[in-house]
């Protein structure tokens, strides 16, 4: 473009490099001198200056932005990496560098679910820092003296706290004045954290034993300050136990996940701080009454049991009531039993003196006698008794010959009987069969009489005949003229009448045909 | 057993939860008559003590002063 020899002059003037940055510099403030322009944070930088430098972008685009010092701090948000937003300023240019640029005066979230999103995402970046950790939560105190109070001195929740404080227990209470939103809010609020905290015991200013970090109600833009990282380390980092009661019950911000306790609402957190002084009251004088009648009671019960004891301790007149009675009865038997034992032995000691030698040999002589008397009369009867018993076995003796005797003759003519019925049931025995034939012959002779008596033959020979006409007896008239041939038999034999002879039959005939013919 | 902890040092819950203890203690008659006297007086002390704690129940707000982000001093508040 710029060779060796100057280029032509034409019509176009001819502007310095400052003076056509100036001129751009001109058109893009004059047509952007406000505009509203929407994007990601890109990447953001804060040197010491105190300045920010960010990026805004799309998904094509790149604008480099802006905010002096005292525009950041004014903003309610700050812009952070990733962070979908609307920011509000101008369109400038920085000659130095042919650069343009938007100097942002205000940054907002686009729309509350971008807001959301980071909030989530902080919260969880602080979580995972143990933050929130159950473990680091200090138990709040039953009875603080000082409380310290963060929020706004004016205004109905500095109120609210206060009233019930004086309902429950009227409590020393100091007030750490701070924004409760706006860009100060959260280093307002983190500073008089610290601050408490940083009072020495026992100085001037009492130091609480207990911090309220408090605020009413708003939106989450409102609120905004404490869910800042730096309110959020404060508290956590706070050495005296913390209530948070920031907005409203459904409010939650990450200063309530950092603080030791949350309450829903500032009137909820002087009702976690402190008890009900009257029913403290009410305790201590149900305790004190207990204590009373405890030590009434034990002394009460300890007098009873004595006398209790005591009673069961029997009375010394009850002990020796009995033993003296039989006492006194044994000893009054004692004299008599004295006087009627000595008498016993006395008349026993006098029996024993009468025992004198001449007693003795008396006694022995009489005994003497007396067993040889008895000696006597027990030899004469046993000879008495032994001369019985001699005639009583002579008088067996005598008897038991002619038994035997007799005993012999019977035997052998009982043997001489038998003989004899044996001898003549032997010959009964030979006889029998030979008898009981002749039986036999004589009744079998009667019973063939018999039975020639009753034949027809016999009754042939009385004179009686038999006719058969045809072979077969004939017994009527008709059965007679039926037969071709009649025969008669009669005892000495039979006759044929009329046709052939009959045959050869016995000389016998009925009377009773024979008459017949 | 009981905090040897004296009763003047103890905070309101300290006292009040001796203080159970003692009455239970006694309640339940299974001390010795001297020590059963001890635990009475003693009872009696933190009684007082904590009705001392409970009688200081006094109002005062006051409105801090800071600078540099540290308490200087207070302001009482009156009206709130």
């Amino acid at each position: 473009m710029f060779e060796d020899s100057p280029a032509p002059p034409g019509n176009q003037p001819e502007y310095t490099v400052s003076e056509l940055s100036g001129a751009v510099k001109r058109v893009i403030e004059g047509e952007f001198g406000l505009v509203r322009v929407r994007g990601e944070v890109g990447r953001v930088s804060r040197p010491a200056s105190g300045h920010l430098y960010f990026d805004l972008k799309d998904d094509r685009s790149v604008i480099a932005a802006i905010s002096w010092k005292g525009q950041a701090a004014k903003m309610q948000v700050r812009p952070e990496e990733g962070m979908e937003v609307v920011a509000t300023g101008r369109m400038t240019t920085f000659p130095g560098q042919s650069k343009y640029q938007l100097i942002v005066d205000d940054v907002a979230p686009a729309g509350a679910g971008a807001l959301m999103a980071m909030l989530e995402k902080r919260r969880a970046a602080l979580q995972a820092e143990g933050l929130f950790d159950p473990a680091r939560k200090q138990p709040i105190p039953y009875l603080p003296q000082v409380i310290g109070v963060i929020t706004s001195p004016s205004g109905a929740v500095i109120r609210d706290i206060l009233h019930r404080l004086r309902d429950r227990f009227p409590r020393h209470v100091l007030i750490w004045p701070v924004a409760v939103q706006g860009q100060s809010c959260a280093a307002e609020v983190a500073a008089a954290i610290r601050g408490f905290n940083a009072l020495a015991p026992g100085g001037p200013i009492p130091r609480p034993d207990l911090l309220i970090v408090a605020r009413g109600g708003g939106s989450l833009e409102d609120l905004w300050g404490f869910n800042e990282e730096i309110v959020v380390r404060a508290a956590a980092a706070s050495r005296i136990p913390l209530i948070s009661a920031v907005g409203h019950e459904t409010d939650t911000t990450l200063i309530d996940h950092a603080a030791d306790l949350r309450a829903p609402t500032p009137t909820a957190a002087a009702e976690l701080a402190v008890p009900v002084r009257m029913e403290l009251l009410a305790t201590l004088d149900a305790l004190s009454a207990r204590l009373s009648r405890a030590i009434a009671q034990g002394a009460a019960n300890r007098g009873q049991r004595l006398r209790d004891l005591g009673r069961a301790l029997p009375r010394l007149d009850s002990l020796l009531a009995q033993p003296s009675q039989r006492l006194d009865l044994w000893s009054g038997r004692l004299g008599g039993a004295l006087g009627m034992a000595a008498a016993r032995k006395r008349a026993a000691f006098e029996r024993a003196a009468r025992l004198r030698p001449e007693t003795l040999l008396a006694l022995i002589a009489g005994k003497r006698g007396e067993l040889q008397a008895r000696a006597q009369r027990l030899s004469d009867r046993a000879a008495v008794a032994l001369e019985r018993k001699h005639s009583q076995m002579d008088k067996w003796a005598s008897r038991l010959d002619p038994a035997l005797t007799r005993l012999l003759t019977t035997a052998a003519r009982d043997i001489a009987r038998d003989r004899d019925r044996l001898t003549a049931l032997d010959s009964r025995l030979q006889a029998a069969p030979a008898r009981r034939l002749a039986d036999l012959a004589a009744r079998l002779e009667q019973i063939d009489r018999t039975r020639q008596t009753l034949g027809y033959r016999e009754t042939l020979k009385r004179g009686f005949a038999v006719m058969r006409g045809d072979g077969h007896v004939v017994t009527s008239k008709a059965a007679a003229e039926r037969s071709a041939t009649l025969e008669v038999e009669f005892a000495d034999g039979r006759l044929a009448l009329g046709g052939r002879p009959a045959k050869k039959g016995r000389s016998e005939g009925g009377r009773d045909q024979g008459s017949l013919f | 057993m009981m905090t040897d902890k004296a009763v003047s040092e103890m905070s309101f819950e300290e006292a009040m939860a001796a203080l159970e203890q003692v009455v239970t203690q006694l309640e339940r008659g299974e001390v010795a008559l001297e020590q059963s006297i001890a635990l009475y007086e003693k009872g009696a002390a933190l009684k007082a003590h904590c009705a001392a704690k409970l009688k200081a129940a006094e109002e005062k707000v006051e409105l801090i002063r800071a600078a540099e982000g540290r308490a200087v001093g207070t302001t009482p508040v009156e009206g709130l």
